[in-house]
Formats: C-alpha cells, sequence, structure tokens
C-alpha cells in the first residue's frame, strides 16, 4: 500500500532519513521502536508529506506522491495521523473536530456527519463528550478524540506519531485498547512508540530503526527475542529493563 | 465653568460625533480586511508579496499620520487629478495607517497559533486556504482580541487629526464653538468627555467579546 523508496531528509547538516526502503502492505500493522533521534517520526511525517523528504520516492497506492502533479491532499485524505501532542482544535466542540474535515474535504452533509461522528465516539467510547470543548477532557480522552477525527475521513492507513508519549500512565492503556480495536478491524496501522507492550501483542512487523537506518525488521518475535545487531540488543536491555 | 453654551450648541457636538463614529467605524472595518490581507502577505512564501507587505507596513509605521493624511489630501489631486471629498480622504488616510499596526497584531496572532494545529488539519486532507480559515485564523482573532481593540481606540482617538482637512469630527466641533465663544476651556472637556465615553464603551464590548470567546477554555 505505501512503499518507500531511497529516502532521505536532512534538516541543515543533520542527516536524519539516510535512504530508507520498505514496504508497508495492506491490513498490516507495523511497528517502529528506536532511540530518540534516530529519524523514526521523521519517517512518518515524510509518509503524508508533513516533512517533505529531500530525496527518494513514496508510493502511496502505486501514485508517487513526490510527483509535483499529484496531489497532496488528496492523499492525505486517505492517511489518517494521531499525533503526540493530540492537536485537536481548542476553539471547536469534540463533535465539531470530528465533522469539520469530513463536511469542508468530502461535502458530505452535516446530519450525515454528524452520525459518523457519533458512530465513531461510540467506537473510542467517549459518546457522552460529543457537546464539549476540547479543554475539559482528559489526555487520554483526547487522543481518543483525535483518533476518531482521523478515521472520520475513512482513511485507508493511520499514522499513529508516538500517541501515548504524552500521557499520563494511567492513561495509556485506554488509548492503545482503541487502537488495539482498530488493528483487529483489519485497518493497516503504522505506529511509531515506546510501548514495547504493544509492538509485541499487536505488531505484525516490527520495524527498528537507528541514526536514520532502519537496522531491524521482522516479526515481533524474531526482533525481541532474537535480535541480530547489537544496537537493538542495546536498545531492548535498557527499555526491557524498565 | 460656565457650559451655558451646550444649550445653544449641543446639535454640533452631536453632528461631530455621528461622523467621528462613522469614519472610525469604515476605518475599523476596512482596517480589518486590509490587515487581514497584509499579514498574509507578510507571511506568505512568496518573496515578492511577503517584500511588499514587510516595507508597506515598516514605511506606514515609520511615518507621522498627519504627514499620510496630508499626501492623501493635498498630495494624490496633484498626481492623480482626482480630489476626493474630504471625508473619504480621512478615511483612506487613517485606513491605509491603522491596516499597518492591524497587520502586526495579525501576523503575530497566526504565528502564536500552535504549529501542530496546521499539521492536524493538513493531515485530514484539508486545503491550506482551507486551514487558514476554519483553523488558524479563528484561534489567531481570539489570542488577538486584547490588542485589536487596543488598536480600534487608537484609531478612534487619533482620528480626531483629520478636523485638520475639515472634516466634521467630534474635535472639529470643539473647535467651532471655541472659536464662537472665546472660551476654550469648557468645549473642549466636552470633546474629551464625548471621546472619553466612546472608547470607555467600546473597550466594555471588547471585554465581553473576549469574554464570550472563552467559553472553549
Amino acid at each position: 500500500m505505501i512503499k518507500v523508496e531511497n529516502l532521505h531528509k536532512k534538516f541543515k547538516d543533520l542527516h536524519v532519513l539516510k535512504g530508507i526502503n520498505e514496504e508497508f502492505n495492506k491490513g498490516e500493522v507495523v511497528v517502529i521502536i528506536g532511540p530518540s533521534g534516530s529519524g523514526k517520526s521523521t519517517l512518518l511525517r515524510c509518509l503524508n508529506r508533513l516533512e517533505e523528504p529531500c530525496e527518494g520516492k513514496i508510493y502511496f497506492k502505486n501514485c508517487n506522491i513526490m510527483d509535483k502533479i499529484s496531489n497532496i491532499n488528496q492523499h492525505r485524505e486517505h492517511m489518517g495521523m494521531v499525533f503526540q501532542h493530540f492537536n485537536l482544535f481548542p476553539h471547536l466542540t469534540v463533535l465539531e473536530n470530528i465533522t469539520l474535515a469530513p463536511m469542508k474535504v468530502k461535502n458530505t452533509s452535516l446530519e450525515k456527519a454528524k452520525e459518523i461522528a457519533m458512530e465513531l465516539l461510540e467506537t473510542v467510547g467517549l459518546e457522552d463528550k460529543a457537546p464539549v470543548y476540547p479543554a475539559k477532557l482528559s489526555g487520554g480522552q483526547k487522543q481518543r478524540v483525535a483518533i476518531a477525527r482521523a478515521l472520520a475521513m475513512s482513511p485507508e492507513v493511520m499514522l499513529f506519531d508516538e500517541p501515548t508519549s504524552a500521557l499520563d500512565p494511567e492513561m495509556v492503556g485506554e488509548v492503545l485498547e482503541v487502537m488495539k480495536k482498530l488493528a483487529k478491524r483489519g485497518m493497516t496501522m503504522i505506529v511509531v512508540t515506546h510501548e514495547m507492550g504493544f509492538a509485541k501483542e499487536m505488531g505484525d512487523r516490527v520495524l527498528f530503526m537507528d541514526e536514520g537506518n532502519i537496522l531491524e525488521a521482522g516479526l515481533p518475535g524474531e526482533v525481541f527475542n532474537d535480535p541480530k545487531h547489537s544496537r537493538t540488543r542495546d536498545f531492548l536491555s535498557k527499555v526491557l529493563r524498565a | 465653568m460656565d457650559f451655558s453654551f451646550l444649550s445653544r450648541y449641543y446639535p454640533m457636538y452631536i453632528t461631530g460625533t455621528l461622523n467621528t463614529l462613522a469614519l472610525a467605524f469604515f476605518t475599523l472595518i476596512l482596517g480589518v480586511v486590509f490587515g487581514v490581507v497584509l499579514a498574509l502577505m507578510r507571511l506568505s512564501k512568496n518573496p515578492v508579496l511577503r517584500g511588499f507587505a514587510s516595507s508597506y507596513i515598516e514605511f506606514i509605521r515609520g511615518t507621522p499620520l498627519l504627514v499620510q493624511l496630508y499626501i492623501v489630501y493635498y498630495g494624490l489631486p496633484q498626481v492623480t487629478g482626482m480630489r476626493f471629498p474630504s471625508f473619504f480622504a480621512g478615511i483612506i488616510a487613517l485606513t491605509v495607517n491603522s491596516s499597518a499596526y492591524i497587520a502586526e497584531i495579525i501576523r503575530a496572532g497566526i504565528l502564536s497559533v500552535d504549529a501542530g494545529q496546521m499539521e492536524a488539519v493538513r493531515s485530514l486532507g484539508m486545503s491550506h486556504t482551507l486551514s487558514m480559515r476554519y483553523i488558524i485564523i479563528p484561534q489567531a482573532f481570539k489570542n488577538i482580541l486584547p490588542a485589536l481593540g487596543n488598536e480600534f481606540i487608537v484609531v478612534i482617538k487619533e482620528s480626531a487629526i483629520v478636523s485638520i482637512i475639515g472634516i466634521y469630527d467630534i474635535m472639529y466641533s470643539g473647535n467651532i464653538i471655541r472659536g464662537n465663544t472665546y472660551r476654550p476651556f469648557e468645549p473642549l472637556i466636552i470633546v474629551a468627555l464625548i471621546y472619553f465615553i466612546i472608547t470607555f464603551t467600546l473597550s466594555n464590548l471588547m471585554g465581553i467579546a473576549e469574554r464570550r470567546m472563552r467559553i472553549s477554555d
């Protein structure tokens, strides 16, 4: 579904991505792990061009989205994204947060958009929060609304950029539950996370990134139990001990 | 202190007040419209638009309103061959002036909106224009309402300067009454009071608007 070829990204002198080649298949849950600064978030953000790659090709459903002629907005409609800091729209209610994009981008009618939004709020367990402003929600609730907002565009793939890193520990579980629900429904997901439990349980594949390269890729069992690179072993021993 | 002149001259104050209000109303509407346009130009990726907006704003902020007013009222007719009615010239000069200040306020407001907001709305497939309209600008306006209210008050006060080209505003009516009665103090006190009532009312209205917009906090 998404194919990345020789992807490079530099921030001034900092070479963050050093020629990434990878393919993400339909229905797959891919978990990207690695130390901070390894380029995993940058890779994810390049996939919908929130970060502009310096070099390389990104194919989404066989269409090179790096092409000047391809309209990035159209591709983004089909790629939902969830951010570390939720980024809910504070001046809109929970319901309006979810209905805005379908109405403005897809011209969905207000009734239809509300109907979809309420269904999604039920999925994430927050149907009673529809008329509330985001400031009144806890972090976990905000992130669940953010997931519902992304789902409202009926995306074909969901990108999660450290969705639980900004949460209090007791709220991590509720967000992971929603993500597991999605995965079980067959959603294609690419997840950058430090939640090794989620990676082991839900990941179809795990990618380990370090210094701008994908060092290791494989089934969770392989990567966690039998890492081939010393860097991977190093990283795992640090995070799994904690 | 003798305010007995009021019984005879009060209609002049009323005319003056209505004219000041009309002048301020048009200036503020046009000032916000051009201010938004200039702010967006200054934040644009296009270097020509950005350069134009920056020079305009710097030049206008760096020159006296009185000079700008004279250029519009006395200078432009010479160059264009058209003579504007003084009221019209007043609105142009005040708009030219206030739009530069309002543009800077709005630009600061747009920059104050968290970058994550733009990323979130763009990630949903909305265009840059839609994102600005529905997400960034509404939040920017909320942030800058106090500064904008301040600028509105400044415009109303500074508008007194247009009396110099013969626009019949509050200041102008005060000047006439001062000349007719040979008493400068009382007529000017009334002028000051009228300006104060207008600006004080406006600042209260802005306070109400601010509280309304804070519902989502």
